[in-house]
């Protein structure tokens, strides 16, 4: 598993580095960076399909910082002009929410079994009688589409919604006739 | 536990990023980094060591009774899902940041707050 | 949006009928190999991106693509929320799958019933949508003025 310790590490610098940089475009190839390597992981960790979609994701969510950035503007150009009392106030508020979550996360990760044996007590039943009560080979596939069918229905009701509220916020439109009041 | 501190230690980042940051695309990118994070805990949870991936591939293990060694496949049917609606919440926050700039001709959340008649 | 050379153009010409073919074959293997609707639903809109981007084109013809991509992908919802209805109406739940559909031998292309059929609905969704998102974030004009 030294495989997966490595890729980690590369992960968090990725993240670091997307955080601190000036410089928008390569903030934003360093989320692509950070997305490969959590495909990756996803491979290493036996789930082809999370792979499969997260490398095609990950592809399309640069292509389209990438639009933006280049319409816009390149350079960060709030870095340089810190202010103190903002600063120590932003600092504050992190450290307020991120020690309320991390006393949450102590209580579940006593819990939480061991990395490598989950404990699928739901899971058996699954693979057992998956094949022959939907007849897809693709377990992953007979979840989402037969035994759990309503998650997707949310889903495509969910991306709907997304589609429609850009093409909302960012309409096509036409030039006003001259001569109109 | 150190995968599962590693992804803790993802959405703290987003999440200084998301709070502390005044560049609008820099916030996006806080917002994605909390997504990848969430993801990926989640996946794995569900890893067995020594498993297969959860396809049925050849003839023998068609047979009913045959043992199969799978790792989990439900929290992967939920991230499937979580990862699209993820790409979605991304593109709309884009589209926002690109009328903003738009009106305002920068990305810094602090210019926003002047109201202008 | 500008096009590029002539040297682009040709290749992504030659690429985007590949990507094109692959995705549509993630989509159709969904029950049978990993992938299924969303992975080759966001490959298709990819090739749809690359050649937009190589071509180019001035933004009345951007505006009547993206109308006829969300065309498409009402349709695709609509087609997914038909084969839940089916269910329903033939026989007593909401998405039935082992009364109403063929379900065939295992590891054959025409088997698993509801399954290959919500996965062409999906891919068709998920394409055009993205495609339509595209076109908008990077084609539209800017229209306010000072």
């Amino acid at each position: 598993m030294i495989e997966l310790y490595i890729l980690l590490g590369v992960m968090l610098a990725a993240a670091l580095v997307a955080s601190e940089t000036k410089n928008l475009l390569a903030a934003a190839v360093a989320l692509g960076l950070v997305g490969f390597s959590v495909a990756i992981m996803f491979i290493l960790a036996q789930a082809p399909d999370l792979a499969i979609v997260q490398i095609v994701v990950e592809t399309l969510t640069v292509v389209f910082f990438t639009a933006v950035i280049l319409r816009t503007t390149e350079i960060d150009t709030t870095a340089t002009s810190g202010l103190k009392m903002e600063t120590a106030m932003f600092i504050a508020a992190f450290l307020a929410f991120g020690g309320l979550f991390l006393s949450l996360i102590i209580g579940v990760f006593r819990e939480l079994p061991t990395f490598g044996q989950p404990l699928m007590r739901l899971a058996t039943d699954y693979i057992q009688f998956g094949l022959e009560r939907t007849g897809a080979a693709n377990i992953v596939a007979a979840i989402i589409l037969d035994f759990r069918g309503y998650d997707t229905l949310g889903e495509a009701t969910v991306l709907f919604t997304a589609v429609v509220g850009v093409l909302t916020v960012m309409r096509f439109v036409t030039k006003k006739k001259p001569g109109g009041s | 536990m150190i995968p599962y501190i590693a992804c803790v230690l993802l959405f703290l980042i987003g999440l200084y990023v998301v709070v502390s940051k005044r560049n609008l695309i820099k916030i996006v990118i806080g917002f994605c980094l909390i997504e990848y994070a969430v993801n990926l805990f989640f996946a794995l949870v569900g890893f067995k060591k020594g498993a297969l991936p959860p396809i049925i591939t050849g003839a023998d293990q068609v047979r009913l009774g045959v043992a199969r060694n799978f790792v989990d496949p439900i929290p992967q049917a939920l991230v499937l899902t979580a990862i699209v609606i993820g790409l979605s919440t991304t593109a709309l926050m884009l589209s926002l940041a690109l009328r903003l700039y738009e009106k305002h001709k920068t990305f810094d959340v602090s210019e926003f707050r002047k109201l202008k008649g | 949006m500008r096009g590029m050379s002539l040297i682009v153009q040709v290749m992504a010409g030659l690429l985007a009928g590949m990507v094109f073919l692959y995705g549509g074959y993630i989509i159709l293997h969904g029950h049978l190999t990993p992938g299924g609707g969303f992975a080759g639903g966001v490959l298709v809109a990819a090739a749809l991106i690359l050649l937009s981007l190589a071509y180019g084109s001035v933004e009345q013809v951007e505006k009547r693509r993206y109308i006829f991509s969300s065309v498409f992908e009402s349709l695709g919802g609509v087609f997914f929320l038909a084969l839940a209805l089916v269910g329903y109406f033939a026989a007593d739940c909401f998405f039935r799958n082992t009364g109403v559909f063929y379900l065939g031998k295992p590891l054959q292309l025409v088997s698993g019933g509801l399954i290959p059929l919500a996965n062409i609905a999906i891919g068709v969704k998920v394409g055009a949508g993205l495609f339509a998102v595209f076109l908008a974030l990077g084609a539209s004009r800017f229209v306010m003025k000072e």
